[in-house]
């Protein structure tokens, strides 16, 4: 790579594939031929796959690739493949390929390399056989797995009964050759594999090893409560390490202990090592290659005030490069590294794209049904199960069908271009396919109907694959017969099918951000960057929320400078409007086009916008307990903070100090972790430290979860004499005023000691609280306005926890920072981006296409009974005046099209277009046609 | 098994469940997403749990077994519990044998009781609405509720005695009959045939044929 931002020039090399990928059509006849068998990388080796085959099953594109095990590539032999592959997509010839792109930005997604266990002995990983890594057992229990989802033991291939977890593999240990993190993802999926595992056998025993159960994220409190009470699970904290193998079970014995009952050993029928993630393997050559900087852990050292920018300008880190972390913060950080580079190259938005034109639609809706059938063979994945010549022949006695024919791939580019012809050519007006699911390629065969001048809902898929010849791969003649069928529904369906328009709504270029806190800003910032207007609504006087409130961060960064920078820059931005002391007075409208009325110190403002981000923040629990209000020396986390700070005499001279963790939340009425105090305490008890290493520092917590890079100051406090005393919830330290032993006035704390087994008593002059982050007070209030939801503690609920953690399941609206869930600075600025990167993707275009198949009154019949008001979780639907009276209307871009409210509509008023009662009649009534069905089908299903 | 295509559980009508047992289909089976796993903010598989409740109860009064319709929740990745579903509930359904057949109804009782619910969906969909309208919670408390005395008797009320009516009226309209006649074509007492005719001639849907001594269509 060479060049700078703006202007890099990059050398690519490209492995062949030894497949074309314009003509495989992923129909695996090659993987079945191919005789040479290796093993299944995909499934960590304990399987076996063919030298073609394709990775897995998600894989982009979901086509075979060749790779080195192949009897061709090896010794010049076989060339099977090439012989049985229909569409002659195989090419043995292929080379690796240099190519050179010129680019404006670089990210880099490096990723992550699950711990390698061989490197300590005395894990026993490779030796004993029963010792199975994380992602070993994660791929044992995946139906995509070696045994098809059954868990079975690599010694004599039986079910484990007992199995036993060990966390902190790799991670969270001084050693050499292990890391000092805490890879930050292995507790909960532990948990994961602990309930999947039930769920497999509902008597299996299954047991964890830990030394801190790190439950820090959304819902992840709820989820370790769910694992903890199933029967036969237990969570055990102690150190645990592999002694030895049963020569003849090969059971494996581990050694751990416990407070109450000592060292102890115990026999599990499998052991799975939890090991952690390290940087990516080639992660020194990345370095050189882009000419950026590693930090001492060797992941990528990013900015402390953006963690998606690398030491050098225009490369952007995101995902599992930037350190140890887990999906939901992977995929902000894609979005936000992805809204930087808009940032960097918005002056070019669009360059590339191009518009496809498609001739004028021909108006068919008064002609009779004309129905075509294509009938696809995939290759041999439905020819030679289902007998194809004789289905199409059946196809063409069937009424309205005017045509029919076979295809070898009907989504071969050719066979949908011949689709568009014939349609053309026949005056075909209903289109047909029967080959595959239409999850993947209904908008291709769609596309050929536009080509033709059709509309797109006359297309009609028929499943005659999955539904069909991959389930009854035994019984030719019955699936021949269910094809017929299949396309007999589909053909019933087809002439009752109407066009439909997906029309187009105009974009409202401007955002609207509420919240004017680090979130908010950065949020503002990256949008505004992008060419937007963005309004920025903040309650208080000033910018800044939460913020305020930090001084500085584990990482040492000087959070008010940092503050003050980002204040200026906002106000600096042309194109951002601050409202300050500002309340919602209403919103209404949708993606694109909203309208939301602001209160605020100079007035009232109505703002129309594209998108609107809520990144109101959370507010901190104003602690009931350990005499917090009543007695002055007792402090939050937060204040203590603010104290330092200040340099108040009074904390920073005493002699004893003790904080309390877990105020407020892990408990049943909120039921969650604040995440962020453990290293707030941490971090509040070192700089004490150094400003009075003669203070003695207590620490009660229920566990540390200093996750990730954190744990490292987790590991100086405690070397610097930090005390860390561990309580459990129910016997929670108890305050008392007191007198100390040389007659100071101090609070006296009791807690129980589980390490020395016995009551303690700690004098201390200050006590700080560590109280939970609780969603602000405002966050009702913005859901309902929004039509947005909340999680059962009260923050709001992203669209998708993984898939989409910073939208809404309402279009146009976006959430990021504390009112998503408790955060650090450096992962809300993630998210911030993150949710400018999502807005951009809306902003960035003219229109929002909204989809056809949505709902429609029959004013006739509506009776404005409102049942179907009711039911619309998308407040879809409302009253309105016509001169016939009050009638329900449909607004078909907030309609989602699931058709709840047909079911309760007394007079069938309202339907849902393309899943109309019709439509799913003609269907059924074609199903079993009674007077031939009814026999034949007891023969067909067979004994199940 | 054939699949029907919705976008949603929730699509799934009880006109849909009840016009196919009457096209001879044996069984009926509508797979959901999990319950409370909705990828939007629809959860309309919770208006599916109550309609699959809701048409058990209908297929139960009727005569026809009410193991005819399921609902098995699962997500896409789980073809496993698919599997399951589908070779459990095929096992089940030919198990019990062919519909109306098995339950000692012939074609012409089988299509006249099934043609009665149809007609009245329309009521039934106002009924559930008012009465059987349910907060989301555990399938089992579905499962508990539909199978409370409360229930039973708000069935009763509503739903059952209008299902008798409308056979009532369907009967008549073959031609006037007498009261033990139509006891005995609807499976009920002579009494309860009395009770549905004096409301219904109250109404003004049937009247009493004096000529005849016996009830016909007002």
């Amino acid at each position: 790579m060479e060049g700078e931002v703006g202007d890099f020039h990059v050398t690519l090399t490209r492995k062949p594939r030894y497949v074309l990928e314009n003509k495989c059509t992923g129909c695996t006849t090659c993987v079945e031929y191919c005789p040479a068998k290796y093993p299944d990388q995909y499934n960590q080796d304990i399987s076996k796959n063919k030298a073609v085959h394709i990775y897995f099953a998600q894989a982009i594109p979901l086509i075979t690739y060749i790779d080195e095990s192949c009897l061709y590539l090896k010794e010049n032999k076989c060339r099977i493949c090439e012989a049985v592959c229909k569409n002659n997509a195989i090419d043995l010839k292929q080379t690796a390929e240099k190519r050179e792109i010129q680019v404006g930005a670089i990210l880099l997604s490096a990723g992550l390399e699950p711990f390698d266990p061989k490197v300590k002995k005395e894990y026993h990983y490779e030796e004993f056989a029963n010792v199975v890594t994380s992602m070993d057992y994660e791929r044992l229990l995946s139906s995509t797995g070696p045994y098809q989802g059954e868990i079975l033991r690599a010694s004599d291939q039986k079910h484990p009964r007992k199995i036993a977890w060990i966390q902190c593999i790799g991670s969270r240990r001084v050693t050499p050759g292990e890391n000092s993190y805490c890879s930050a993802v292995c507790c909960t999926y532990a948990q994961k594999q602990a309930i999947v595992t039930k769920d497999h056998d509902a008597a299996a025993e299954c047991v964890i090893f830990h030394n801190d159960v790190r439950s820090y994220g959304k819902d992840f409190e709820r989820y370790f409560e769910r694992t903890e009470k199933l029967p036969g699970v237990r969570f055990i904290r102690s150190y645990a390490s592999i002694v030895r193998e049963d020569t003849e079970t090969k059971n494996v014995t581990v050694r751990y202990s416990t407070n109450e009952d000592g060292v102890k050993e115990e026999e599990f029928d499998m052991v799975v090592l939890s090991v952690g993630l390290n940087p990516p393997v080639d992660m020194k050559s990345i370095a050189d290659k882009f000419g950026i900087e590693l930090n001492p852990h060797q992941f990528c050292r990013v900015d402390a005030v953006n963690p998606m920018a690398t030491s050098r300008p225009g490369i952007f880190v995101s995902g599992g490069f930037q350190g140890p972390l887990d999906i939901p913060e992977s995929v902000f950080s894609a979005s936000g590294a992805g809204s930087q580079i808009g940032e960097l190259l918005d002056y070019r938005r669009g360059n590339l794209a191009k518009e496809r034109i498609y001739p004028p639609e021909r108006d068919v809706s008064q002609e009779e049904p004309r129905i075509g059938v294509f009938v696809c063979h995939c290759g041999a994945n439905i020819g030679r199960i289902v007998n194809v010549p004789e289905t199409v022949e059946y196809c063409k006695t069937l009424p309205n069908v005017v045509y029919a024919q076979e295809q070898l791939f009907s989504c071969a580019t050719n066979s949908a271009k011949g689709i568009t012809d014939v349609t053309k050519e026949k005056g075909l007006n209903r289109v047909i396919v029967a080959a595959c699911s239409p999850r993947t390629l209904e908008p291709l065969f769609r596309d050929t109907l536009r080509e033709a001048g059709i509309n797109q809902y006359y297309f009609e898929m028929a499943n005659i694959r999955e539904h069909n010849s991959w389930v009854h791969s035994k019984e030719k003649d019955e699936a021949t017969q269910k094809a017929k069928d299949i396309i007999r529904m589909s053909v019933a369906r087809a002439g009752r099918l109407e066009p439909l328009r997906e029309f187009d709504l105009p974009v409202n270029k401007a955002a609207l951000v509420i919240g004017g806190g680090i979130a908010g800003m950065n949020c503002a910032l990256s949008i505004a960057n992008q060419e937007h207007e963005v309004h920025l609504v903040e309650k208080n006087a000033e910018l800044g929320g939460m913020a305020r409130k930090i001084h500085s961060t584990l990482d040492g960064l000087d959070v008010q400078e940092y503050l003050r920078d980002l204040i200026a820059k906002v106000y600096r931005h042309p194109l951002i409007h601050v409202y300050h002391g500002a309340t919602i007075t209403g919103a209404t409208g949708y993606v694109g086009n909203f309208e939301t009325s602001v209160k605020y110190e100079n007035g009232y403002a109505k703002i129309k916008h594209g998108a609107a981000v809520l990144a109101i923040g959370a507010d901190l629990h104003r602690p009931v307990e350990y005499l917090y209000g009543e007695d002055e020396r007792v402090l939050t986390h937060l204040e203590l903070e603010e104290r330092i700070a200040q340099g108040d005499e009074r904390v920073i001279n005493a002699k004893s100090l003790v904080m309390i963790q877990c105020v407020g939340c892990r408990n049943e009425e909120r039921n969650y972790c604040s995440r962020l105090c453990c290293s707030e305490s941490v971090k509040n008890a070192l700089k004490l430290k150094e400003i009075n290493p003669q203070m003695d520092i207590y620490v009660l917590f229920r566990d540390m979860r200093t996750y990730g890079f954190n744990e490292d100051y987790y590991r100086e406090a405690s070397n610097k004499d930090i005390k860390f005393i561990r309580y459990e919830p129910q016997d929670k330290p108890h305050v008392a005023p007191g007198q100390s032993e040389d007659g100071r006035s101090v609070l006296k704390v009791t807690a129980a000691d589980y390490i020395l087994g016995k009551k303690l008593e700690l004098d201390a002059d200050i006590i700080a609280l560590a109280a939970a982050v609780v969603p602000a007070t405002a966050t009702k209030e913005m859901a309902g306005l929004f039509k947005v939801t909340l999680n059962p503690d009260g923050f709001f609920k992203e669209a998708h926890v993984k898939l989409r953690p910073v939208e809404f399941a309402t279009e146009g609206v976006y959430v990021c920072g504390l009112a998503h869930y408790p955060k650090f600075i450096q992962e809300t600025i993630n998210q911030a981006y993150g949710a400018a990167g999502r807005t951009l993707t809306l902003l960035s275009h003219d229109i929002v296409v909204a989809s056809g198949s949505v709902c429609t009154v029959n004013e006739d019949k509506c009776v404005s009974c409102g049942a179907c008001i009711t039911v619309c979780n998308y407040g879809a639907i409302e009253f309105v005046e016509t001169p016939r009276g009050r009638k329900a209307r449909v607004n078909p871009v907030l309609c989602k099209g699931d058709g709840v409210c047909n079911t309760v509509c007394a007079t069938s008023a309202i339907v849902l277009k393309h899943f109309t009662d019709e439509e799913l009649l003609s269907a059924i009534d074609a199903a079993f046609p009674k007077e031939e069905v009814v026999q034949r089908m007891d023969v067909a299903v067979g004994d199940v | 098994m054939r699949l029907i295509r919705v976008m949603c559980s929730g699509r799934v009508d009880l006109a849909h469940v009840f016009r196919a047992f009457s096209k001879g289909v044996d069984g009926v089976f509508i797979g959901a997403c999990h319950l409370n796993e909705c990828n939007y903010i629809t959860h309309g598989n919770y208006h599916a749990l109550t309609m699959v409740n809701l048409a058990k109860k209908l297929l139960e009064h009727i005569g026809l077994k009410p193991e005819r319709l399921t609902i098995e929740f699962m997500s896409g990745s789980e073809a496993n519990l698919f599997v399951e579903g589908v070779n459990g509930f095929v096992k089940k359904v030919k198990a019990l044998g062919p519909i109306g057949q098995a339950e000692g109804l012939d074609e012409k009782e089988l299509q006249f009781k099934l043609e009665a619910v149809t007609r009245l969906i329309p009521y039934i969909r106002l009924v559930e609405r008012e009465r059987l309208r349910l907060p989301a919670m555990p399938e089992e408390e579905y499962s508990k509720f539909f199978a409370s005395d409360e229930l039973k008797r708000l069935f009763d009320e509503t739903i059952a005695d209008k299902l008798a009516v409308s056979q009532i009226v369907s009967l008549l309209r073959e031609g006037p009959l007498p009261t033990a006649e139509m006891a005995k074509r609807l499976g009920l007492t002579p009494s309860e045939v009395s009770r549905h005719l004096s409301v219904s001639s109250r109404q003004g849907l049937v009247r009493y044929d004096e000529t005849r001594k016996c009830f016909a269509l007002a």
